[in-house]
């Protein structure tokens, strides 16, 4: 079968490489940071303005892919939930000495509670692991999208990009 | 029959119609929408998901939010909105025949605007008549306005951005959709999309189709096959699931009935869904004073939708003497500048080579032939 977005719906190891929203991975180190895995031109920028710090760029044109000003990024998230795509997570590899903390935009019910163990899914929804949710967000501003945080073994950060859905009731 | 008389007349209160009357009353014309349907809104209503594109285009806001908005303001320009309400004819002095709630009306206009949308496309196969096979737009329908889960387990059928976000609403309203079928060896739709998908654990099966749904009095089951690249099957690829639900997304054709009546010129364009009017950049068809707007002029989607639909009603306005010629040049411009931006990229310029296409069309059209004036035409019509 082949590889990348177009044939899978997941992005290869080739186009995350050349992504210009994904950051390096000395920024990555340093804490956390949103990681942008945007990797078809399409017509699409709220990302750009739910930016407070100027560290997402896309321009003029909208289908300009967005590229991540990774000295600016906080890593305050507030683009996970205002990307429409569902394409940008908020990944802390500093959280702890053997943990990160992946944080990404969830719409299914229920919701999962802070302290839960979780199964975490990788961009394939295979599990790869178990996680702790650390963080259950639903503000106004996301706009009906949840943000939840979990904490992963630190190997499997840049695998992890969200969790299995829950059973209903 | 009772008569109604307005100044502009438009079929369709969803998308495109509903910005076409917003423009059209806000200017100052007298604006009469007409739908079939009980609720206006049009697919808008259905679409739960934040939509793309930029901030003019209330890019990472939901749809029915938009449509909510949208509403808002053609309540707040004066229009006004007929629902319950089926146009079933449209002659050439621009008289439709409506029946609203079981009455009939005659309601002329000096101008009208067509937005009457698309509909799905259907596909055979053995078994495609079984209750449980069903378009994906109309198991969207099912969950996000009636609540009501067309089925617990769910093979989609197409991979274009339909396919994708009505596999993604089904889960949300608590369905397991199994898989997702494409015949084409690439998935349609947005990577992002397709993405949710996968995360989500859903197989995709690009460069398979369909080879039979079975059950008694229902859907109990559906086999897939892989198709080569000349799309023959492929023996022994054969794949069984047990599905009480089958979704077609395999495209859609505009609603061109109402067009084809007023006696418009047409152009055939597959990537835009098949035989679509002619229109010039003001969205006016060959018949004079008969504007389209939205999927109806060519599947596209839900933003083009209303930027056409702001541009016939701008336009109409124009012609009626409601915006000055420099007002309305302005907003057309910025209409303009907001569809080529939405007609770009790697899934948009397709669409606009087409309509390019379809307004060049247009133009050798009218250098050869003039405009039909609509009323000339009366008489030879009741001959």
């Amino acid at each position: 079968m082949r590889e990348g977005v177009a044939y899978t719906g997941i992005p290869s190891a080739e186009e995350l490489a050349a992504c210009p929203g994904v950051p390096s991975a000395e920024r990555m180190a340093k804490g956390r940071v949103a990681v942008i895995e945007c990797v078809q031109e399409i017509p699409c920028n709220p990302c750009e303005n739910a930016c407070h710090f100027g560290a997402i760029e896309i321009g003029e044109q909208i289908t300009n892919l967005p590229v991540l000003h990774e000295e600016k990024c906080t890593g305050c998230g507030l683009c996970v939930a205002n990307c429409p795509g569902l394409a940008i997570t908020v990944i802390d590899k500093t959280y702890s000495d053997t943990e990160a903390v992946i944080e990404f935009p969830f719409e299914y019910l229920p919701l999962p509670a802070v302290g839960d163990t979780v199964d975490a899914v990788s961009r394939g929804g295979e599990v790869l692991c178990k996680g702790t949710v650390t963080s259950v967000r639903k503000i106004k501003a996301y706009a009906g999208t949840a943000v939840v945080g979990i904490a992963v073994p630190k190997e499997y950060a840049d695998d992890v990009r969200s969790m299995k859905r829950l059973k209903r009731g | 029959m009772r008569e109604i008389i307005t100044d502009v007349a438009i079929v369709g209160a969803g998308s495109a119609g509903l910005s076409a009357a917003y423009q059209a009353a806000s200017a100052g014309a007298d604006v009469l929408v007409i739908d079939e349907n009980a609720r206006p809104g049009g697919q808008l209503f259905k679409q739960i998901h934040k939509f793309f594109g930029s901030k003019e285009h209330q890019a990472g806001t939901r749809g029915f939010v938009i449509g909510e908005q949208l509403l808002d303001k053609v309540e707040k320009s004066g229009a006004k909105v007929l629902l319950d309400s089926l146009v079933y004819g449209l002659l050439p002095d621009k008289s439709m025949g409506v029946i609203s709630k079981g009455q009939n009306y005659s309601v002329k206009a000096k101008k009208i605007i067509i937005a009457s949308g698309a509909k799905e496309n259907y596909m055979a196969f053995p078994g495609s008549t079984l209750p449980g096979v069903m378009g994906a737009g109309a198991a969207q329908t099912m969950i996000n306005v009636n609540r009501v889960l067309p089925g617990e387990r769910i093979l989609m059928v197409g991979s274009g951005n339909v396919g994708l976000i009505v596999s993604y609403q089904l889960m949300q309203a608590g369905a397991e959709v199994v898989g997702i079928v494409e015949g084409a060896p690439k998935i349609g739709g947005y990577g992002v999309h397709a993405g949710k998908i996968r995360r989500a654990g859903v197989p995709i099966y690009v460069g398979h189709t369909v080879e039979r749904v079975f059950g008694k009095e229902e859907v109990e089951g559906a086999q897939i096959v892989a198709v080569d690249d000349k799309w023959n099957k492929i023996p022994g690829t054969e794949k069984t699931f047990d599905v009480d639900t089958v979704c077609l997304a395999v495209g859609l054709n505009p609603m061109t009935e109402l067009v084809w009546m007023a006696g418009c010129q047409f152009d055939f364009i597959p990537s835009f869904g098949g035989h679509v009017p002619l229109h010039d950049e003001n969205m006016e068809t060959t018949v004079e004073g008969v504007y389209v707007a939205g999927d109806v002029t060519g599947v596209e989607e839900a933003s083009s939708a209303m930027e056409e639909g702001n541009m016939a009603g701008v336009a109409a306005a124009e012609a009626l003497g409601y915006l000055e010629h420099e007002e309305a040049e302005r907003r057309k411009q910025e209409i303009r500048g907001r569809l080529n931006t939405l007609r770009s990229g790697m899934f948009g310029a397709g669409r606009r080579s087409a309509k390019e296409k379809q307004l060049e069309d247009m133009k050798s059209y009218l250098a050869a032939h003039k405009r039909t004036a609509a009323e000339q035409k009366e008489e030879v019509f009741f001959a």
